[in-house]
Parts: structure tokens; sequence; C-alpha cells
């Protein structure tokens, strides 16, 4: 088989891979999640995800720590859902902020 | 932005069309990446619609780009999208009751700005959390699609989205949907740790481990029942 229907096999399976690790999730037994320790570990889970997702977002590049116009841009934005800014405002500041110090060349 | 800050629309829908043009919008350099890593545009297309996870995708065409094998290249991405197995269990419960295509298209749709705008709805209002679910899932879905072929086609040309400050606005807008769920002291104590062991991890772990083991840190926050009840974010 060729190189080209190769990577079309990767793809695919890729794909299914990707789909069955959500289904995964969404057909865990009723039962087992109405355990109050299950029920709580799952409730932090998806908080904890969240914010290390947003904490990689914002502080990292290709595998290192970096505080560049991120940091401004998400300081803004925390200071506008402090003052409980609506969301279409805040996400509009830190592009407006990161996008401004860069152009200015700075980050 | 009329239309967005209307408040007929509801807080779910405003956050997931402001969500689903952010997100969007990123399918640019991933269409533009892709096709720069040796696929074609039909592969492009196929990884968007079949992988959908912005994580896994661009870790598939980034282990192909640096000469890596095709199995190489599957196993990062699944690895990568390890999370959405998680998002599933926080979603079931809102989503429920769910029959078999409409629960295999849910399944497909769970990814980060899905669960991250149906969760940021209050607890008690399940017809909103069901509503931020599906207009993200399938917004971001019909957008980041449509956004690949054009990036696949115009290739780098339009700019890094950087340039727009498009990263600073989707951390803007995790961090925007994730702020409802802190107002305990353990969640906050949950999410501070999340993000030190994420950053900590970052130099030394291979992508993906950081933001995964953060669930650990959930693990142990959730074992022991906190003295209030209200503490545990819903």
């Amino acid at each position: 088989m060729s190189a080209y229907m190769w990577m079309w096999v990767a793809i695919v399976g890729a794909g299914l891979l990707a789909w069955a690790t959500k289904y995964a999730g969404h057909v865990v037994p009723e039962k087992f999640l109405e355990n109050p320790r299950v029920h709580r570990v799952a409730a932090y889970v998806t908080v904890a995800l969240l914010f290390a997702l947003f904490a990689v977002q914002a502080f990292t590049s290709d595998g290192e720590v970096v505080f560049d116009a991120r940091v401004a841009a998400v300081a803004v934005a925390a200071v506008l859902l402090w003052c409980k800014s609506p969301f279409i405002v805040v996400v509009i500041a830190a592009a407006t902020v990161a996008a401004g110090l860069r152009a200015l060349g700075w980050g | 932005m009329a239309l967005l800050s209307s408040r007929a629309l509801g807080p779910a829908r405003q956050q997931a069309i402001s969500v689903s043009v952010a997100t969007g919008a990123y399918a640019i350099s991933f269409g533009a990446l892709s096709v720069a890593s040796g696929l074609d545009i039909w592969q492009t297309m196929a990884l968007s619609l079949l992988v959908f996870s912005g994580g896994s995708q661009f870790a598939f065409i980034g282990v192909i780009a640096s000469g890596g094998t095709a199995a190489a290249a599957v196993l990062t991405s699944t690895f990568l999208g390890l999370r959405n197995g998680f998002y599933g269990v926080g979603l079931a419960p809102v989503l429920r009751p769910l029959g078999g295509a409409r629960r295999a298209w849910a399944a497909q749709l769970t990814i980060d700005e899905s669960t991250a705008v149906a969760l940021a709805q209050t607890a008690d209002d399940l017809p909103a959390r069901r509503t931020g679910f599906w207009w993200t899932g399938v917004g971001v879905f019909v957008l980041w699609n449509a956004v690949t072929v054009v990036g696949a086609m115009v290739g780098s040309r339009i700019g890094d989205p950087a340039d727009w400050g498009l990263d600073a606005a989707a951390a803007a807008a995790f961090l925007g949907l994730v702020w409802p769920r802190l107002a305990s002291r353990r969640a906050q104590a949950v999410a501070g740790a999340s993000a030190i062991l994420a950053l900590a991890l970052t130099p030394v772990a291979p992508a993906g481990v950081p933001i995964l083991a953060a669930a650990v840190i959930a693990v142990l926050a959730g074992w022991k029942a906190p003295r209030a009840k209200d503490e545990v974010p819903e």
C-alpha cells in the first residue's frame, strides 16, 4: 500500500479513536455517577482540566512557559470578569489588548 | 454585535456564538499548516470532520511535519483527545435522555468549548446547559470545518491568528467560562493547583500530559466530602 493510502488509514483511525474516547464518557453507567465521591471528583475534573487548559493557552508556547502579550490580555479579561462584564466584551478586550501590544512590538 | 449583546438571545447562545467564531477562526491555521505538512486538501478536511478536536488535529499534523510516522501521529492525537472522555462523563447527566444517533452525534461534538459553555450555565437550569452544549458544538463544528477548507486553499497568506490576538481571546474565553464555577474556596484551590502543575510539567512532559495531569488534583480534591455541601461545583 502506498504512503498516501497509509496516511488515509491513519486519519480514519485517529477519527475513530477520537470519537470512541468521547463516546466512552457519555455511556458511563448512571449508577456509577450517583456515587457521591465519583460525583464530586467528576465535578472537579472539568474545573481542573479547563483551568489547566487555560493556563497552557495563556502562558505557554511550543513546550515552554512564556509570558508575553497574553499575560496583559488575560489580566484585563480577569478584571472585566470581576466587574461582571458581558462575555463577548471580555473576549474582544483580550484580543484587542494582545493584538495592540504585538502591533507595538511587545510580546 | 447588536445581536450578540441582545438580552433576548440569552447568555448560553451569546457565549456559544462568540466561542464558535473565535474558535472557528483558528481553523485557518490548521488548514494552512496541514497542507504545509504534506497532507492534501481532502485529508485535511477529513481530519477536521472525523477527529474534530483542535489539540488532537494540530498534534497529528505536527508529528507528520516533523517527520514522525503515521502511527505516532495517531497515538499523539488520541492521547491529546483523552480529556474529551472526561468531558463526556460530566455532560451525560446534562444531556440525558439521549437516543442512539443523537448520542453518537453528541459524542462527536464533545470538545473543550461545548463542555465549557454548557457547564458555565447555572446547574439548576438544565435547558440552558443543553442549549449551551448544542449551540456551541454545532456552531464550532460548522465554522471549524468550513474555515479548514479556506485555510487549506489560501495557505498562510492570511497571516498568523496571534497577530489578531486570537490566542489571547481563546484563553480569555476559557477563563470566562470557568469563572462561575470558581465560587468556592476548594474550587479555587483546584484551579490554582491545576494551573501550577500544568505549567510546571509543560517544559518536561509531552504535549497533553500537563493538562491531563490536573485530573489527579481533581481526584484529591473530591475524595473527601467537604463540610458544606455547596462547596462542590455542579
